[in-house]
């Protein structure tokens, strides 16, 4: 589902992404780990465009990220043709982002109704049928101030999952939370591993990773350090900086 | 915790007991009370029993025709030169923050010329523009052929004048305004949106402009405040708002004072309803910023009014 091959990404002169190669199948979890500033966010953004990159492949489902490829060269993909993949990639933020001046309903069905052009009754009744799954089926009004964190960011959740995305991506989903909130996000996520969805998470939640990820890869200065399942990395790591940071975090 | 050892005293329910305590004594609020009464009491003696206020004058003119086609003049000029000052300040503001660095000095540069000059030049610049282009075209620029072509002294009547030097010199303004806006509604806003799938337009129009809406709306109140009594400037192209309609009426007359309170008043009550409708729209564009929905005066009267109720039951 993402092929990454070599991916490389430059701020100025200081370089974030030193050749990311790796391998994302359909319906697998992806756990990504590593220090703060390895280029975890910054690699997750580079899959659906908010950041362009400077060298390497990558594509998502088969096709290229920000271009299309015809004889031999690489063209940039025009604005809505950019929105358009966007759509089909959902993303979670940490600090969940939701649209303040909107109720968690509006929220979720800003993007179909807008982006998708769905009729506006169906994505209300996908929408009421996403904040039920996702245990808030009494919030449907309620503005995201007036949500606990957990709450909100189960509604990004849903608003995200509004699209019908290929592919999830989440961004230190729970790392805003108290820590009493944590278990309902993590919850609605493995349901939606168990479901079958595509998705690569950058979590510290080591009792996540271990139970519901396929593959867990670990980054450092911009690099894959290492990567394997779960229980191979986090029991036994092979490599030295695997090591002295899950001795940090564990 | 339990209930009971809050305040002491257990009612039968469990519940402590409301507290009753004495309130401190303000003496110097009293004092300080009582001087700005007697000061406020005396302005308003002498204002009334001066006879040159001339308020038998004011009311006589105050409802009269050429007052109030003057006030109507005020008001469209105002609305007219808040509506392109507006448009023109979105604009802008969406121009100054592009990544086209051309587009976006351009904008800089409009807003560098017209802050820079006072705008009863500007309106004067308007007024005698014809002596600067006398025929105004429409066609291929750099001298080719033109299509329209047209008197600049028909074009640019003393209307056009007025909103083309209140609306052009408002847009500066209102795009910094904007502007302020924009800048001031998190990043990760535009992230969301854009990872939804929404264009940069569809990001600007439904997410981001309606937040930069409570950064915006507070100071475009004061602008619109300030521009109703801003077109008293028209007055030097001799266009009839309020301000030139008194003043017309008391060079015939020469009962200056009452004809300029009149105004004043008319200034000040329009002002008023202006302040009105901001607080609604200001509260309109607050939802969802704050946990508590703020109430209208009118909801705290009632609601003021019930817990009296309440309290009289018990
Ligand atoms: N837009 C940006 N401009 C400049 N530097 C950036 C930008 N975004 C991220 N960086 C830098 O890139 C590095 C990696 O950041 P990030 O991908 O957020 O790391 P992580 O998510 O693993 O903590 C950090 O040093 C950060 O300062
Ligand atoms: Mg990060």
């Amino acid at each position: 589902m993402v092929s990454a091959e070599g991916v490389r990404k430059r701020f100025l002169r200081h370089e974030v992404l030193k050749g990311i190669t790796l391998e994302v199948q359909r319906s697998e979890v992806m756990c990504l780990l590593g220090p703060s500033g390895s280029g975890k966010s910054t690699f997750l953004r580079c899959i659906n465009h908010l950041e362009t990159i400077d060298a390497g492949r990558l594509s998502v489902d088969g096709e290229l990220v920000g271009y299309r490829e015809s004889a031999g060269k690489l063209h940039e993909l025009r604005e809505s043709e950019i929105a358009g993949k966007r759509a089909e990639i959902g993303m979670v933020f940490q600090h969940f982002n939701l649209f303040p001046h909107m109720t968690a309903l509006e929220n979720v069905i800003e993007a179909p109704i807008r982006v998708q052009k769905v009729d506006k009754s169906e994505v209300l009744q996908r929408a009421t049928e996403l904040l039920e799954r996702v245990g808030l089926a009494d919030k449907v009004g309620g503005y995201p101030a007036q949500l606990s964190g957990g709450q909100q960011q189960r509604v990004a959740i849903a608003r995200a999952l509004a699209m019908k995305p290929k592919l999830m991506l989440f961004d230190e989903p729970t790392s805003a939370l108290d820590p009493e909130l944590v278990g309902d996000v993590l919850d609605v996520m493995r349901q939606l591993a168990a479901d079958g969805m595509t998705m690569i998470v950058v979590t510290h939640e080591m009792g996540f990773a271990r139970e519901v990820g396929d593959t867990l890869v670990f980054m450092d200065d911009g690099v894959v350090v290492e990567t394997g399942s779960p229980r191979e990395v986090l029991s036994a790591p092979r490599h030295e900086r695997t090591k002295t940071f899950l001795a940090k975090v564990l | 915790m339990s209930s009971q050892d809050a305040t002491g005293t257990p009612t039968p329910a469990g519940r402590p007991e409301d507290i009753k305590a004495v309130p401190v004594r303000h003496p110097g609020r009293w004092i300080s009370a009582a001087i700005v009464v007697v000061l406020v009491a005396t302005l308003v003696r002498s204002v009334a029993i001066n006879p040159n206020f001339g308020w038998g004058v004011v009311g006589q003119y105050f409802f009269s025709s050429r007052v109030l086609n003057g006030l109507a003049v005020t008001l469209e000029l105002t609305a007219i030169a808040m509506v392109v000052g507006i448009v023109l300040g979105v604009l802008l503001a969406v121009m100054r923050l592009s990544p086209n660095p051309l587009v976006a000095s351009a904008s800089w540069a409009y807003i560098w010329f017209f802050r820079g000059t006072p705008v009863l030049v500007q309106l004067l610049f308007w007024n005698f523009f014809s002596a600067l282009y006398p025929t105004i075209s429409l066609g291929v620029p750099f001298g080719g052929p033109g299509f329209i072509h047209a008197n600049a002294n028909s074009l640019i009547t003393p209307f056009a004048a007025a909103i083309l030097g209140l609306g052009l010199n408002e847009g500066a303004y209102m795009a910094e305004i904007v502007r302020a806006g924009i800048i001031s509604v998190n990043e990760g806003q535009t992230e969301a949106a854009q990872s939804l799938g929404m264009t940069r337009l569809q990001t600007m129009r439904r997410i981001v402009l309606p937040q930069a809406m409570r950064v915006i709306i507070p100071p475009t109140g004061n602008e619109t405040i300030s521009m109703l009594k801003t077109t008293s400037l028209v007055s030097v192209i001799a266009y009839a708002e309020l301000l030139y309609s008194v003043q017309l009426i008391y060079s015939a007359n020469y009962r200056t004072i009452p004809l300029l309170l009149v105004a004043s008043i008319w200034y000040l009550i329009v002002t008023t309803v202006l302040s009105i409708g901001q607080y609604y729209i200001e509260r309109y564009y607050g939802r969802g910023a704050s946990r508590n929905v703020r109430l209208t005066p009118m909801q705290r009267l009632r609601q003021g009014l019930l817990i009296r109720h309440d309290k009289g039951a018990l």
